[in-house]
């Protein structure tokens, strides 16, 4: 008897048609009053927070990527410069000891030259003093000459004589 | 992941009686002072009988508490009125407020208010508009094998049969169709109204939250729910319906997950205006698992009714055997997820009134103190912990028709080819 009660009293069992009408009504509003009003809007406002965090971490560490490309590019640079100032130096030092050399070089030649000149200049000297002594000793000889036969001529034997001795000094041939 | 989902389902099933203190404990007797209870076999009947006549019966008194009804109980002699919109044909639609019944002292035309519900005297010579009604009588009769509760209301000493409302049960389940249709608010209409109105004042808080916040990060209340929702998108939707389609179907079952919550919640509060059974009505889940098979099944793709009709990959004769089983699992699906539903929020209900029932069996209806206290003690404390329990099963039992009407959608809408064609390459 008491199963009969039970059952017959247990009326959440029983569809009642008032209570599905308005469910499904009220489950129609809310779906559709909230989809329009807050779940798409959420959706897309989550999608959007999301797809604006991936950007920035994309973002970071495109930034990061180019930042070391950056340092290494730095470096490189670093590198170059360095080399570059090993390679002028070392060009300097080149520049130099071929200036130098060649400066020691010329000095020398020019020394060379200079002294050469002056070899030559003092040939020159020395045959022109010689020219002009052997010019003065010429005339010298001439004057002595000229007086000797001044002198010599006043005696006629005397002359001959000489004139002898000169053509006896011509040796010929 | 394939554990977690079992692991959750063992859980679910672990606590398959959900529980809601439905009301508090003062209203255990309804107030109808006037029943002139007929006291054949069963003595006080469906928690009508009053204090000074007839014992305390606690079935009846838990089965009119987990019912739906007209009016809220606040507590002895004391409703809060709703609003009535009935219907019977050939008499049309009667509007009104419950309170104009008197809780059963007036009929009017013909309406009568029964144990907080509205019946119908269906005899055409009752009078028409406002009337006294001496009282309401229980008999049980014989319909055919079963025995069946009738009421009648008693008026200038004839008694008057009562027509309960129309239920669409087709009989089965001891109801039917009757002399008049009942759509008023009633208690269970006017918890889900004020859980839609509830979800619909939260949402636009949240909304208003993400316009606000724009670039920002989440504040208030909007992070609060926040949690939830990506919970119900990264561990409901997206795995269950798959990246491309679960977009679509976000917003169904959000609303799904939220109303049952709620729903489930108020009926948590044991006083106004919490306290009624709405997801431990079969009416309520009955409509929520027809909702779940419409979107099943009219998203279903070409794969799905493929699947359905005449699975691939199996020999002719097994596809006999599994084309009615599959037919049929259409329907089983969401059967399942109404029983379920109801099931668990109306046996937590049951619990808890029943433990709440202690006090007044061991207090022998009030003829012994200490064992009212005694009761009290051990029903208070089961009670608590009861409650608790219900907690979870008010999230779990929302959070499993939501993952479970996902997970057919998925079925409904996924796309088979990638596998084939891995099968197919898988055996070259």
């Amino acid at each position: 008897m008491t199963e009969v009660l039970f059952l017959a009293d247990f009326s959440v069992i029983k569809p009642d048609p008032g209570l599905i009408f308005w469910t499904a009504l009220i489950f129609i509003l809310v779906w559709f009053v909230l989809g329009r009003m807050a779940f798409r809007p959420i959706q897309n406002a989550l999608k959007q927070r999301e797809r604006d965090i991936q950007n920035a971490l994309d973002e970071a560490r495109k930034a990061r990527q180019e930042m070391a490309n950056l340092k290494a590019e730095n470096e490189e640079l670093l590198k170059q410069a360095q080399e570059e100032r090993v390679k002028i130096l070392k060009e300097a030092k080149e520049a130099r000891d071929t200036i130098i050399h060649e400066a020691r070089e010329k000095a020398k030649a020019d020394a060379h030259k200079i002294v050469e000149n002056a070899k030559h200049e003092i040939e020159n000297q020395r045959m022109a003093a010689v020219v002009d002594l052997k010019n003065q000793i010429g005339l010298l000889s001439i004057e002595i000459a000229e007086k000797v036969l001044r002198r010599q001529l006043e005696d006629k034997q005397g002359q001959e004589k000489f004139v002898k001795s000169l053509v006896d000094d011509i040796k010929l041939g | 992941m394939e554990f977690k989902k079992l692991s959750i389902l063992v859980f679910a099933l672990a606590f398959s009686w959900g529980m809601l203190p439905a009301q508090d404990h003062g209203h255990e007797q309804d107030d109808h002072g006037v029943e002139t209870e007929q006291h054949d076999e069963h003595g006080g009947e469906a928690g009508h009988g009053s204090h000074d006549e007839g014992d305390y019966d606690p079935v009846g008194t838990v089965m009119g508490h987990i019912a739906d009804a007209n009016e809220f109980h606040v507590w002895k002699g004391v409703h809060i009125p709703l609003p009535l919109i009935l219907y019977a044909p050939g008499q049309g639609w009667t509007t009104g407020l419950s309170s104009m019944f008197e809780h059963g002292h007036t009929a009017v035309d013909g309406y009568v208010l029964n144990h907080g519900r509205v019946n119908r005297v269906a005899d055409p010579s009752f009078p028409k508009g406002e009337v006294h009604i001496e009282g309401i009588t229980h008999k049980t009769e014989k319909a055919g094998e079963k025995d069946k509760d009738v009421y009648y209301a008693i008026h200038e000493g004839r008694e008057y049969r009562l027509d309960p409302p129309s239920t669409v049960d087709g009989g089965f389940l001891g109801g039917g169709i009757t002399s008049f249709y009942d759509f008023s608010i009633t208690k269970n209409v006017f918890t889900m109204i004020l859980a839609a109105l509830l979800l619909i004042w939260l949402f636009s808080a949240v909304a208003r939250g993400y316009e606000k916040n724009i670039h920002k990060a989440p504040s208030g209340i909007q992070s609060f729910i926040e949690v939830f929702f990506v919970f119900i998108r990264d561990e409901v939707t997206k795995p269950m319906i798959g990246p491309k389609h679960y977009e679509r179907f976000q917003p169904f079952i959000m609303t799904l997950f939220f109303f049952i919550l709620f729903c489930n919640l108020l009926g948590l509060v044991p006083f106004f205006p919490g306290s009624a059974n709405v997801t431990g009505n079969l009416a309520v889940t009955l409509t929520l698992a027809v909702f779940t098979f419409l979107v099943v099944n009219l998203n279903g793709k070409k794969d799905y009714w493929e699947h359905v009709f005449w699975m691939p990959g199996i020999p002719a004769w097994v596809k006999v055997i599994l084309t009615p089983v599959e037919v049929l699992s259409l329907f089983i699906k969401p059967f399942s997820l109404m029983i379920r539903l109801f099931a668990n929020i109306s046996a937590g209900h049951i619990i808890i009134l029943s433990l709440i029932g202690l006090v007044f069996l061991f207090g022998d209806n009030g003829r012994s103190v200490g064992g009212a206290a005694g009761g009290a003690v051990i029903g208070g404390l089961f009670t608590a912990f009861m409650n608790l329990i219900e907690l979870l099963v008010a999230f779990l039992q929302a959070f499993i028709f939501a993952i479970l009407t996902a997970s057919y959608i998925g079925a409904a809408v996924e796309e088979h080819h990638h596998h084939e064609e891995e099968a197919r390459e898988g055996a070259h």
